[in-house]
Protein backbone atom coordinates (compact mmCIF):
# COMPACT_ATOMS: atom_id res chain seq x y z
CA UNK A 1 0.00 0.00 0.00
CA UNK A 2 1.41 3.36 -0.89
CA UNK A 3 1.74 6.10 1.66
CA UNK A 4 0.20 9.46 0.86
CA UNK A 5 0.52 11.22 4.18
CA UNK A 6 3.02 13.94 4.71
CA UNK A 7 4.25 12.44 7.94
CA UNK A 8 5.98 9.52 6.30
CA UNK A 9 4.09 7.25 8.69
CA UNK A 10 3.20 3.74 7.62
CA UNK A 11 -0.20 3.38 6.05
CA UNK A 12 -1.64 1.78 9.17
CA UNK A 13 -1.17 5.02 11.06
CA UNK A 14 -2.44 7.29 8.35
CA UNK A 15 -4.77 10.01 9.54
CA UNK A 16 -8.22 8.62 10.16
CA UNK A 17 -9.50 12.07 9.42
CA UNK A 18 -7.58 13.33 6.42
CA UNK A 19 -7.35 16.99 5.55
CA UNK A 20 -8.59 16.49 2.01
CA UNK A 21 -12.31 16.43 1.21
CA UNK A 22 -13.59 12.94 2.03
CA UNK A 23 -15.05 10.99 -0.92
CA UNK A 24 -18.37 10.69 0.91
CA UNK A 25 -18.75 14.46 1.04
CA UNK A 26 -17.89 14.76 -2.64
CA UNK A 27 -20.52 12.13 -3.39
CA UNK A 28 -23.15 13.96 -1.33
CA UNK A 29 -22.34 17.24 -3.05
CA UNK A 30 -22.54 15.56 -6.45
CA UNK A 31 -25.85 13.94 -5.49
CA UNK A 32 -27.31 17.27 -4.35
CA UNK A 33 -26.16 19.03 -7.49
CA UNK A 34 -27.62 16.29 -9.68
CA UNK A 35 -30.91 16.26 -7.77
CA UNK A 36 -31.45 19.99 -7.94
CA UNK A 37 -30.37 20.09 -11.59
CA UNK A 38 -32.99 17.54 -12.60
CA UNK A 39 -35.73 18.21 -10.05
CA UNK A 40 -37.35 21.30 -11.67
CA UNK A 41 -38.44 19.08 -14.56
CA UNK A 42 -40.54 17.03 -12.14
CA UNK A 43 -41.38 19.28 -9.19
CA UNK A 44 -42.60 22.87 -8.92
CA UNK A 45 -39.61 25.12 -9.54
CA UNK A 46 -40.90 27.74 -7.08
CA UNK A 47 -41.14 25.12 -4.36
CA UNK A 48 -37.62 23.92 -5.12
CA UNK A 49 -36.28 27.46 -5.12
CA UNK A 50 -37.87 28.00 -1.73
CA UNK A 51 -36.22 24.83 -0.50
CA UNK A 52 -32.86 25.99 -1.83
CA UNK A 53 -33.13 29.43 -0.24
CA UNK A 54 -33.92 27.90 3.13
CA UNK A 55 -31.20 25.32 2.72
CA UNK A 56 -28.72 28.15 2.34
CA UNK A 57 -30.26 30.03 5.26
CA UNK A 58 -30.12 26.96 7.52
CA UNK A 59 -26.53 26.15 6.56
CA UNK A 60 -25.42 29.75 7.08
CA UNK A 61 -27.07 29.75 10.48
CA UNK A 62 -25.56 26.41 11.37
CA UNK A 63 -22.08 27.61 10.46
CA UNK A 64 -22.44 29.86 13.50
CA UNK A 65 -24.18 27.35 15.76
CA UNK A 66 -22.52 24.09 14.87
CA UNK A 67 -19.02 25.36 14.19
CA UNK A 68 -18.81 28.65 16.04
CA UNK A 69 -20.73 27.25 19.01
CA UNK A 70 -22.89 30.39 19.01
CA UNK A 71 -26.68 30.14 19.16
CA UNK A 72 -28.15 33.20 17.47
CA UNK A 73 -31.80 33.85 18.00
CA UNK A 74 -31.84 36.80 15.66
CA UNK A 75 -30.91 35.49 12.24
CA UNK A 76 -34.20 36.74 10.81
CA UNK A 77 -32.68 40.22 11.04
CA UNK A 78 -30.11 39.31 8.39
CA UNK A 79 -32.45 37.25 6.25
CA UNK A 80 -35.20 39.87 6.42
CA UNK A 81 -33.18 43.04 6.02
CA UNK A 82 -31.46 41.56 2.97
CA UNK A 83 -34.87 40.58 1.63
CA UNK A 84 -36.11 44.18 1.97
CA UNK A 85 -32.99 45.70 0.44
CA UNK A 86 -33.05 43.26 -2.47
CA UNK A 87 -36.75 43.89 -3.11
CA UNK A 88 -36.28 47.65 -2.86
CA UNK A 89 -33.28 47.60 -5.19
CA UNK A 90 -35.20 45.59 -7.78
CA UNK A 91 -38.46 47.49 -7.58
CA UNK A 92 -37.50 51.10 -6.90
CA UNK A 93 -34.04 51.26 -8.38
CA UNK A 94 -34.65 48.69 -11.10
CA UNK A 95 -31.32 46.99 -10.44
CA UNK A 96 -30.46 43.66 -12.02
CA UNK A 97 -30.94 40.58 -9.79
CA UNK A 98 -27.26 39.86 -9.15
CA UNK A 99 -26.84 43.41 -7.83
CA UNK A 100 -29.96 43.06 -5.69
CA UNK A 101 -28.56 39.92 -4.09
CA UNK A 102 -25.17 41.58 -3.62
CA UNK A 103 -26.71 44.62 -1.98
CA UNK A 104 -28.88 42.46 0.26
CA UNK A 105 -25.89 40.36 1.30
CA UNK A 106 -23.81 43.48 1.89
CA UNK A 107 -26.50 44.96 4.12
CA UNK A 108 -26.65 41.74 6.13
CA UNK A 109 -22.86 41.76 6.41
CA UNK A 110 -22.82 45.29 7.84
CA UNK A 111 -25.67 44.50 10.18
CA UNK A 112 -23.84 41.33 11.19
CA UNK A 113 -20.73 43.34 11.97
CA UNK A 114 -22.68 45.71 14.22
CA UNK A 115 -24.85 43.12 16.00
CA UNK A 116 -22.03 40.59 16.12
CA UNK A 117 -19.50 42.91 17.74
CA UNK A 118 -21.96 43.64 20.52
CA UNK A 119 -23.26 40.09 20.94
CA UNK A 120 -20.01 38.10 21.02
CA UNK A 121 -19.06 39.73 24.31
CA UNK A 122 -21.78 37.62 25.89
CA UNK A 123 -21.88 33.89 26.35
CA UNK A 124 -24.54 31.23 25.91
CA UNK A 125 -28.09 32.31 26.61
CA UNK A 126 -27.04 35.96 26.97
CA UNK A 127 -25.61 35.86 23.48
CA UNK A 128 -28.92 34.51 22.20
CA UNK A 129 -30.82 37.24 24.07
CA UNK A 130 -28.68 40.03 22.63
CA UNK A 131 -29.14 38.74 19.10
CA UNK A 132 -32.89 38.44 19.69
CA UNK A 133 -33.07 41.97 21.08
CA UNK A 134 -31.34 43.42 18.02
CA UNK A 135 -33.49 41.35 15.69
CA UNK A 136 -36.59 42.77 17.36
CA UNK A 137 -35.18 46.24 16.79
CA UNK A 138 -34.77 45.44 13.11
CA UNK A 139 -38.34 44.12 13.10
CA UNK A 140 -39.75 47.34 14.52
CA UNK A 141 -37.69 49.44 12.15
CA UNK A 142 -39.08 47.35 9.29
CA UNK A 143 -42.58 47.92 10.59
CA UNK A 144 -42.14 51.69 10.81
CA UNK A 145 -39.69 52.59 8.05
CA UNK A 146 -41.21 54.25 4.99
CA UNK A 147 -39.57 52.07 2.35
CA UNK A 148 -40.60 48.65 3.71
CA UNK A 149 -44.30 49.03 3.05
CA UNK A 150 -45.35 48.31 6.62
CA UNK A 151 -47.85 45.45 6.92
CA UNK A 152 -48.02 45.02 3.16
CA UNK A 153 -44.32 44.58 2.63
CA UNK A 154 -42.80 45.20 -0.78
CA UNK A 155 -44.98 43.36 -3.27
CA UNK A 156 -44.74 42.61 -6.98
CA UNK A 157 -40.97 42.80 -6.98
CA UNK A 158 -39.75 42.55 -10.57
CA UNK A 159 -37.07 39.96 -11.31
CA UNK A 160 -35.48 42.13 -13.99
CA UNK A 161 -32.66 40.98 -16.24
CA UNK A 162 -29.59 39.12 -15.05
CA UNK A 163 -26.55 41.28 -15.85
CA UNK A 164 -29.08 43.47 -17.66
CA UNK A 165 -29.35 40.85 -20.39
CA UNK A 166 -31.03 37.57 -19.42
CA UNK A 167 -34.72 37.80 -18.61
CA UNK A 168 -35.50 35.95 -15.39
CA UNK A 169 -39.27 36.28 -15.49
CA UNK A 170 -39.70 32.60 -16.34
CA UNK A 171 -39.38 30.32 -13.33
CA UNK A 172 -36.91 28.06 -15.09
CA UNK A 173 -34.55 30.92 -15.89
CA UNK A 174 -34.75 32.14 -12.31
CA UNK A 175 -34.16 28.58 -11.13
CA UNK A 176 -30.76 28.55 -12.77
CA UNK A 177 -29.85 31.80 -11.05
CA UNK A 178 -30.96 30.55 -7.61
CA UNK A 179 -29.23 27.21 -8.18
CA UNK A 180 -25.88 28.89 -8.85
CA UNK A 181 -26.16 31.26 -5.88
CA UNK A 182 -27.22 28.61 -3.40
CA UNK A 183 -24.60 26.09 -4.38
CA UNK A 184 -21.88 28.74 -4.42
CA UNK A 185 -23.01 29.66 -0.90
CA UNK A 186 -23.01 26.04 0.24
CA UNK A 187 -19.59 25.48 -1.19
CA UNK A 188 -18.29 28.56 0.60
CA UNK A 189 -19.75 27.34 3.90
CA UNK A 190 -18.16 23.94 3.39
CA UNK A 191 -14.88 25.66 2.68
CA UNK A 192 -15.07 27.83 5.78
CA UNK A 193 -15.66 24.76 7.93
CA UNK A 194 -12.74 22.95 6.34
CA UNK A 195 -10.27 25.81 6.26
CA UNK A 196 -7.44 26.68 8.65
CA UNK A 197 -9.82 29.30 10.04
CA UNK A 198 -12.49 26.63 10.52
CA UNK A 199 -10.02 24.48 12.42
CA UNK A 200 -9.47 27.29 14.92
CA UNK A 201 -13.25 27.75 15.17
CA UNK A 202 -13.64 24.11 16.12
CA UNK A 203 -10.95 24.51 18.74
CA UNK A 204 -12.74 27.54 20.20
CA UNK A 205 -16.03 25.67 20.23
CA UNK A 206 -14.37 22.71 21.98
CA UNK A 207 -12.47 24.68 24.59
CA UNK A 208 -12.48 28.43 24.51
CA UNK A 209 -10.13 29.02 27.46
CA UNK A 210 -7.58 26.67 25.98
CA UNK A 211 -7.76 28.44 22.65
CA UNK A 212 -7.06 31.73 24.42
CA UNK A 213 -4.14 30.19 26.28
CA UNK A 214 -2.70 29.09 22.95
CA UNK A 215 -2.76 32.71 21.84
CA UNK A 216 -5.90 32.88 19.71
CA UNK A 217 -7.96 36.05 19.87
CA UNK A 218 -11.19 34.18 20.11
CA UNK A 219 -13.47 37.20 19.85
CA UNK A 220 -12.08 38.06 16.44
CA UNK A 221 -12.73 34.56 15.21
CA UNK A 222 -16.23 34.63 16.62
CA UNK A 223 -16.93 37.97 15.00
CA UNK A 224 -15.56 36.79 11.67
CA UNK A 225 -17.76 33.70 11.61
CA UNK A 226 -20.73 35.77 12.78
CA UNK A 227 -20.31 38.13 9.85
CA UNK A 228 -19.87 35.30 7.34
CA UNK A 229 -22.98 33.61 8.69
CA UNK A 230 -24.99 36.83 8.62
CA UNK A 231 -23.86 37.62 5.08
CA UNK A 232 -24.92 34.25 3.72
CA UNK A 233 -28.21 34.36 5.64
CA UNK A 234 -28.64 37.68 3.83
CA UNK A 235 -27.84 36.08 0.49
CA UNK A 236 -30.61 33.57 1.15
CA UNK A 237 -33.07 36.30 2.11
CA UNK A 238 -32.20 38.52 -0.85
CA UNK A 239 -32.64 35.61 -3.24
CA UNK A 240 -35.90 34.59 -1.63
CA UNK A 241 -37.30 38.10 -2.19
CA UNK A 242 -36.73 37.70 -5.93
CA UNK A 243 -38.21 34.20 -6.01
CA UNK A 244 -41.46 35.18 -4.27
CA UNK A 245 -41.32 38.72 -5.60
CA UNK A 246 -42.09 39.75 -2.06
CA UNK A 247 -40.34 41.07 1.02
CA UNK A 248 -42.49 41.20 4.10
CA UNK A 249 -42.53 41.35 7.89
CA UNK A 250 -42.53 37.56 8.16
CA UNK A 251 -38.95 37.65 6.84
CA UNK A 252 -37.79 39.66 9.87
CA UNK A 253 -40.19 38.17 12.40
CA UNK A 254 -38.75 36.30 15.38
CA UNK A 255 -40.59 33.17 14.23
CA UNK A 256 -38.25 33.15 11.24
CA UNK A 257 -35.28 33.09 13.64
CA UNK A 258 -36.91 30.22 15.50
CA UNK A 259 -37.59 28.33 12.32
CA UNK A 260 -33.98 28.35 11.23
CA UNK A 261 -32.93 27.09 14.68
CA UNK A 262 -35.38 24.25 14.20
CA UNK A 263 -34.04 23.42 10.73
CA UNK A 264 -30.48 23.20 12.04
CA UNK A 265 -31.41 21.12 15.07
CA UNK A 266 -33.67 18.81 13.11
CA UNK A 267 -30.91 17.98 10.65
CA UNK A 268 -28.09 17.81 13.18
CA UNK A 269 -26.05 20.84 14.10
CA UNK A 270 -22.66 19.21 14.17
CA UNK A 271 -22.97 17.87 10.66
CA UNK A 272 -22.21 19.68 7.43
CA UNK A 273 -25.21 18.38 5.51
CA UNK A 274 -27.74 17.94 8.31
CA UNK A 275 -29.30 21.42 8.08
CA UNK A 276 -29.95 20.78 4.37
CA UNK A 277 -32.19 17.89 5.35
CA UNK A 278 -33.77 19.91 8.17
CA UNK A 279 -34.59 22.80 5.84
CA UNK A 280 -35.99 20.52 3.16
CA UNK A 281 -38.23 18.71 5.65
CA UNK A 282 -39.63 21.86 7.21
CA UNK A 283 -40.25 23.67 3.93
CA UNK A 284 -41.94 20.57 2.55
CA UNK A 285 -44.13 20.23 5.63
CA UNK A 286 -45.20 23.85 5.37
CA UNK A 287 -45.98 23.51 1.72
CA UNK A 288 -47.97 20.30 1.96
CA UNK A 289 -49.91 21.26 5.05
CA UNK A 290 -49.38 24.74 6.36
CA UNK A 291 -51.76 24.11 9.25
CA UNK A 292 -49.59 21.29 10.53
CA UNK A 293 -46.92 23.78 11.54
CA UNK A 294 -48.86 26.36 13.50
CA UNK A 295 -45.95 28.21 15.08
CA UNK A 296 -44.28 28.60 11.74
CA UNK A 297 -46.50 31.00 9.86
CA UNK A 298 -43.72 32.69 8.03
CA UNK A 299 -42.49 32.07 4.55
CA UNK A 300 -45.56 30.41 3.14
CA UNK A 301 -45.52 30.93 -0.57
CA UNK B 1 19.37 39.01 41.49
CA UNK B 2 19.55 41.55 38.70
CA UNK B 3 16.53 42.51 36.65
CA UNK B 4 17.43 40.59 33.52
CA UNK B 5 17.80 37.37 35.50
CA UNK B 6 14.11 37.54 36.12
CA UNK B 7 11.77 36.43 33.40
CA UNK B 8 8.60 36.98 35.40
CA UNK B 9 8.05 39.30 38.30
CA UNK B 10 4.91 40.12 40.22
CA UNK B 11 4.77 42.91 42.78
CA UNK B 12 2.02 43.26 45.33
CA UNK B 13 -0.26 41.03 43.28
CA UNK B 14 -3.72 40.95 44.85
CA UNK B 15 -7.04 39.45 43.85
CA UNK B 16 -10.20 40.02 45.76
CA UNK B 17 -13.39 38.04 45.10
CA UNK B 18 -16.39 39.77 46.65
CA UNK B 19 -14.45 40.87 49.69
CA UNK B 20 -12.46 37.65 49.95
CA UNK B 21 -8.70 37.93 49.39
CA UNK B 22 -7.83 34.93 47.23
CA UNK B 23 -4.37 36.35 46.55
CA UNK B 24 -3.04 38.91 48.97
CA UNK B 25 -0.07 41.11 48.18
CA UNK B 26 2.07 38.40 46.60
CA UNK B 27 5.56 39.18 45.36
CA UNK B 28 6.85 36.51 43.04
CA UNK B 29 10.11 36.50 41.12
CA UNK B 30 10.86 33.71 38.69
CA UNK B 31 14.45 33.34 37.52
CA UNK B 32 15.05 32.77 33.83
CA UNK B 33 15.77 29.13 33.03
CA UNK B 34 14.65 27.81 36.40
CA UNK B 35 11.98 25.36 37.42
CA UNK B 36 9.97 27.14 40.05
CA UNK B 37 7.32 25.34 42.06
CA UNK B 38 4.31 26.94 43.66
CA UNK B 39 2.97 24.78 46.44
CA UNK B 40 0.49 25.14 49.24
CA UNK B 41 -2.67 23.64 50.66
CA UNK B 42 -5.88 23.56 48.66
CA UNK B 43 -7.49 26.95 48.35
CA UNK B 44 -4.18 28.72 48.96
CA UNK B 45 -4.62 30.73 45.77
CA UNK B 46 -2.20 28.94 43.44
CA UNK B 47 -4.56 28.62 40.50
CA UNK B 48 -5.71 32.19 41.04
CA UNK B 49 -2.05 33.28 40.86
CA UNK B 50 -1.76 31.46 37.52
CA UNK B 51 -4.91 33.17 36.31
CA UNK B 52 -3.49 36.54 37.30
CA UNK B 53 -0.06 35.97 35.83
CA UNK B 54 -1.51 34.85 32.49
CA UNK B 55 -4.20 37.54 32.59
CA UNK B 56 -7.14 35.16 32.63
CA UNK B 57 -8.05 37.29 35.64
CA UNK B 58 -7.34 40.96 36.12
CA UNK B 59 -5.53 41.66 39.42
CA UNK B 60 -7.29 43.94 41.88
CA UNK B 61 -3.95 45.60 42.44
CA UNK B 62 -0.26 45.01 41.82
CA UNK B 63 1.92 44.83 38.74
CA UNK B 64 3.24 41.97 36.65
CA UNK B 65 6.15 42.11 34.28
CA UNK B 66 7.37 39.51 31.82
CA UNK B 67 10.80 39.85 30.22
CA UNK B 68 11.04 43.35 31.65
CA UNK B 69 7.81 44.41 30.04
CA UNK B 70 4.80 45.49 32.08
CA UNK B 71 2.03 43.08 31.13
CA UNK B 72 -0.46 44.10 33.81
CA UNK B 73 -2.97 45.45 31.30
CA UNK B 74 -2.50 42.97 28.45
CA UNK B 75 -5.03 40.35 27.40
CA UNK B 76 -4.68 36.61 27.90
CA UNK B 77 -4.12 35.68 24.27
CA UNK B 78 -1.51 38.42 24.00
CA UNK B 79 0.41 36.91 26.93
CA UNK B 80 0.47 33.59 25.08
CA UNK B 81 1.82 35.26 21.97
CA UNK B 82 4.57 36.88 24.03
CA UNK B 83 5.78 33.37 24.90
CA UNK B 84 4.19 32.55 28.25
CA UNK B 85 1.78 29.65 27.88
CA UNK B 86 -0.21 28.01 30.63
CA UNK B 87 -1.91 24.70 31.13
CA UNK B 88 -5.01 24.21 33.27
CA UNK B 89 -5.69 22.34 36.46
CA UNK B 90 -8.53 20.52 34.78
CA UNK B 91 -7.08 18.96 31.68
CA UNK B 92 -7.64 21.24 28.75
CA UNK B 93 -7.79 19.44 25.45
CA UNK B 94 -10.05 19.78 22.45
CA UNK B 95 -12.15 16.66 23.10
CA UNK B 96 -13.56 15.99 19.65
CA UNK B 97 -10.33 16.68 17.80
CA UNK B 98 -7.81 13.89 17.37
CA UNK B 99 -4.51 13.94 19.22
CA UNK B 100 -2.70 15.11 16.10
CA UNK B 101 -5.32 17.77 15.45
CA UNK B 102 -5.00 19.03 19.02
CA UNK B 103 -1.30 19.64 18.58
CA UNK B 104 -1.81 21.07 15.12
CA UNK B 105 -4.09 23.78 16.50
CA UNK B 106 -1.09 25.04 18.46
CA UNK B 107 1.32 24.74 15.54
CA UNK B 108 -1.12 26.50 13.29
CA UNK B 109 -0.70 29.67 15.29
CA UNK B 110 2.56 30.21 13.47
CA UNK B 111 0.56 31.17 10.44
CA UNK B 112 -0.14 34.36 12.36
CA UNK B 113 -3.50 35.88 13.01
CA UNK B 114 -4.84 34.39 9.87
CA UNK B 115 -8.49 34.44 8.95
CA UNK B 116 -8.17 32.68 5.61
CA UNK B 117 -11.54 31.00 5.61
CA UNK B 118 -11.45 30.57 1.84
CA UNK B 119 -8.37 28.34 1.85
CA UNK B 120 -8.58 24.54 2.01
CA UNK B 121 -7.34 23.05 5.24
CA UNK B 122 -4.92 20.87 3.30
CA UNK B 123 -2.39 23.68 3.82
CA UNK B 124 -2.23 22.47 7.43
CA UNK B 125 -0.59 19.28 6.19
CA UNK B 126 2.72 21.10 6.51
CA UNK B 127 2.39 20.77 10.29
CA UNK B 128 1.66 17.04 10.38
CA UNK B 129 5.24 15.85 10.67
CA UNK B 130 6.03 18.21 13.49
CA UNK B 131 2.76 17.48 15.27
CA UNK B 132 3.65 13.79 15.12
CA UNK B 133 7.07 14.52 16.63
CA UNK B 134 5.45 16.34 19.52
CA UNK B 135 3.02 13.48 20.01
CA UNK B 136 5.89 10.98 20.06
CA UNK B 137 7.75 13.13 22.55
CA UNK B 138 5.05 12.51 25.14
CA UNK B 139 4.59 8.87 24.15
CA UNK B 140 1.19 9.20 22.54
CA UNK B 141 2.10 8.01 19.05
CA UNK B 142 -0.18 4.99 19.28
CA UNK B 143 -3.11 7.27 19.94
CA UNK B 144 -2.32 9.91 17.34
CA UNK B 145 -5.60 9.44 15.51
CA UNK B 146 -7.83 8.90 18.49
CA UNK B 147 -9.99 11.75 19.61
CA UNK B 148 -8.80 13.39 22.80
CA UNK B 149 -11.95 12.43 24.66
CA UNK B 150 -11.05 8.75 24.27
CA UNK B 151 -7.79 9.17 26.18
CA UNK B 152 -7.23 8.29 29.81
CA UNK B 153 -6.72 11.16 32.22
CA UNK B 154 -2.95 10.79 32.30
CA UNK B 155 -2.76 10.76 28.53
CA UNK B 156 -4.92 13.85 28.30
CA UNK B 157 -2.40 15.63 30.50
CA UNK B 158 0.40 14.40 28.29
CA UNK B 159 -1.43 15.67 25.23
CA UNK B 160 -1.87 19.01 26.92
CA UNK B 161 1.85 19.25 27.50
CA UNK B 162 2.56 18.26 23.90
CA UNK B 163 0.19 20.97 22.71
CA UNK B 164 1.78 23.56 24.97
CA UNK B 165 5.27 22.57 23.86
CA UNK B 166 4.29 22.86 20.23
CA UNK B 167 4.17 26.61 20.73
CA UNK B 168 7.80 26.49 21.88
CA UNK B 169 7.04 28.92 24.65
CA UNK B 170 9.81 30.65 26.51
CA UNK B 171 7.91 30.10 29.71
CA UNK B 172 5.41 27.42 30.73
CA UNK B 173 2.97 27.56 33.60
CA UNK B 174 1.79 24.08 34.50
CA UNK B 175 -1.10 23.77 36.94
CA UNK B 176 -0.88 20.37 38.65
CA UNK B 177 0.40 18.57 35.54
CA UNK B 178 0.59 15.25 37.35
CA UNK B 179 -2.53 15.26 39.49
CA UNK B 180 -4.45 12.04 39.12
CA UNK B 181 -1.72 10.29 37.15
CA UNK B 182 -0.54 6.74 37.64
CA UNK B 183 3.01 6.40 38.96
CA UNK B 184 4.41 5.33 35.59
CA UNK B 185 2.93 8.41 33.96
CA UNK B 186 4.24 10.63 36.75
CA UNK B 187 7.74 9.41 36.05
CA UNK B 188 7.42 9.91 32.33
CA UNK B 189 5.95 13.41 32.59
CA UNK B 190 8.47 14.31 35.26
CA UNK B 191 11.30 13.29 32.95
CA UNK B 192 9.63 15.18 30.14
CA UNK B 193 9.40 18.36 32.18
CA UNK B 194 13.06 18.04 33.05
CA UNK B 195 14.04 17.57 29.44
CA UNK B 196 11.98 20.49 28.16
CA UNK B 197 13.25 22.78 30.87
CA UNK B 198 16.50 23.26 28.99
CA UNK B 199 16.39 26.81 27.65
CA UNK B 200 12.97 27.40 29.18
CA UNK B 201 11.46 28.61 32.39
CA UNK B 202 8.79 26.58 34.10
CA UNK B 203 6.47 27.64 36.86
CA UNK B 204 4.43 24.74 38.16
CA UNK B 205 1.87 23.97 40.80
CA UNK B 206 2.33 20.44 42.05
CA UNK B 207 1.21 18.47 45.07
CA UNK B 208 3.51 15.53 44.58
CA UNK B 209 6.31 16.65 46.89
CA UNK B 210 8.86 14.13 45.69
CA UNK B 211 8.39 15.48 42.17
CA UNK B 212 8.73 19.00 43.50
CA UNK B 213 11.86 18.10 45.44
CA UNK B 214 13.35 16.40 42.42
CA UNK B 215 12.57 19.02 39.78
CA UNK B 216 12.48 22.46 41.26
CA UNK B 217 15.21 24.99 41.78
CA UNK B 218 13.01 27.28 43.83
CA UNK B 219 9.85 26.67 45.80
CA UNK B 220 7.33 29.27 46.85
CA UNK B 221 4.86 28.21 49.50
CA UNK B 222 1.51 29.90 49.44
CA UNK B 223 -1.09 29.77 52.19
CA UNK B 224 -4.32 31.77 52.45
CA UNK B 225 -3.32 33.89 49.52
CA UNK B 226 0.03 34.91 50.97
CA UNK B 227 3.62 33.84 50.50
CA UNK B 228 4.62 31.80 53.50
CA UNK B 229 8.14 30.79 52.58
CA UNK B 230 10.46 30.64 49.62
CA UNK B 231 13.72 28.89 48.82
CA UNK B 232 15.15 25.48 47.96
CA UNK B 233 13.45 22.27 49.01
CA UNK B 234 15.74 21.82 52.04
CA UNK B 235 14.98 25.26 53.41
CA UNK B 236 11.29 25.23 52.74
CA UNK B 237 10.57 21.74 53.98
CA UNK B 238 12.14 22.52 57.34
CA UNK B 239 10.30 25.79 57.80
CA UNK B 240 8.01 25.39 60.81
CA UNK B 241 5.34 27.68 59.33
CA UNK B 242 5.21 25.51 56.22
CA UNK B 243 4.89 22.34 58.28
CA UNK B 244 2.16 23.94 60.31
CA UNK B 245 0.26 25.17 57.25
CA UNK B 246 0.34 21.72 55.72
CA UNK B 247 -0.64 19.90 58.87
CA UNK B 248 -3.11 22.56 59.91
CA UNK B 249 -5.04 22.69 56.67
CA UNK B 250 -4.26 19.25 55.40
CA UNK B 251 -2.81 18.02 52.15
CA UNK B 252 -4.82 18.33 49.00
N1 LIG C 1 -13.74 32.98 40.37
C1 LIG C 1 -13.75 32.90 41.72
N2 LIG C 1 -14.72 33.52 42.44
C2 LIG C 1 -14.73 33.46 43.79
N3 LIG C 1 -13.81 32.80 44.52
C3 LIG C 1 -12.83 32.16 43.86
C4 LIG C 1 -12.76 32.17 42.43
N4 LIG C 1 -11.67 31.45 42.05
C5 LIG C 1 -11.11 31.00 43.18
N5 LIG C 1 -11.80 31.43 44.27
C6 LIG C 1 -11.46 31.16 45.67
O1 LIG C 1 -10.14 31.58 45.88
C7 LIG C 1 -9.46 30.67 46.72
C8 LIG C 1 -8.19 30.19 46.06
O2 LIG C 1 -8.54 29.30 45.02
P1 LIG C 1 -7.47 28.65 44.07
O3 LIG C 1 -6.60 29.70 43.52
O4 LIG C 1 -8.19 27.80 43.08
O5 LIG C 1 -6.66 27.74 45.07
P2 LIG C 1 -5.61 26.59 44.80
O6 LIG C 1 -5.35 26.49 43.34
O7 LIG C 1 -4.39 26.99 45.57
O8 LIG C 1 -6.20 25.34 45.35
C9 LIG C 1 -10.43 29.56 47.06
O9 LIG C 1 -10.99 29.81 48.33
C10 LIG C 1 -11.47 29.68 45.97
O10 LIG C 1 -12.71 29.26 46.47
MG1 LIG D 1 -5.61 24.98 42.02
Amino acid sequence: MSDHTMTGRPAAQRATRPLAIPPLHLAIFAGLLAFFAVAPFFLYPVFLMKVMCFVLFACAFNLLLGYGGLLSFGHAAFFGSASYVSAHAAKVWGLSPELCVLMGSGTAALLGLVIGSLAIRRQGIYFAMVTLAFAQMVYFISLQAPFTGGEDGIQAVPRNRLFGIINLSSDMALYGFVFVIVFAGLFLIYRVIHSPFGQVLKAIRENEARSVSLGYQVNRYKLAVFVISATLAGTAGATKALVFQLASLTDVHWAMSGEVVLMALLGGMHTVFGPIVGAAIIVTMQTISPASAPGLQCCRA
Amino acid sequence: MTGSDLILSAKGMTKQFAGFMAVNNVDLDVRRGSIHALIGPNGAGKTTCFNLLTKFLQPTSGTISFNGRDITTLGASEIARLGMVRSFQISAVFPKLTVIENVRVALQRRRGTNFDFWRAQTVLGEFDAEAMRRVEEVGLEDFAHHTAQELSYGRKRALEIATTLALEPEMLLLDEPMAGMAQADVERISALIKSISAGRTILMVEHNLSVVADLSDTITVLARGQVLAEGGYETVSKDPRVIEAYIGVGHG
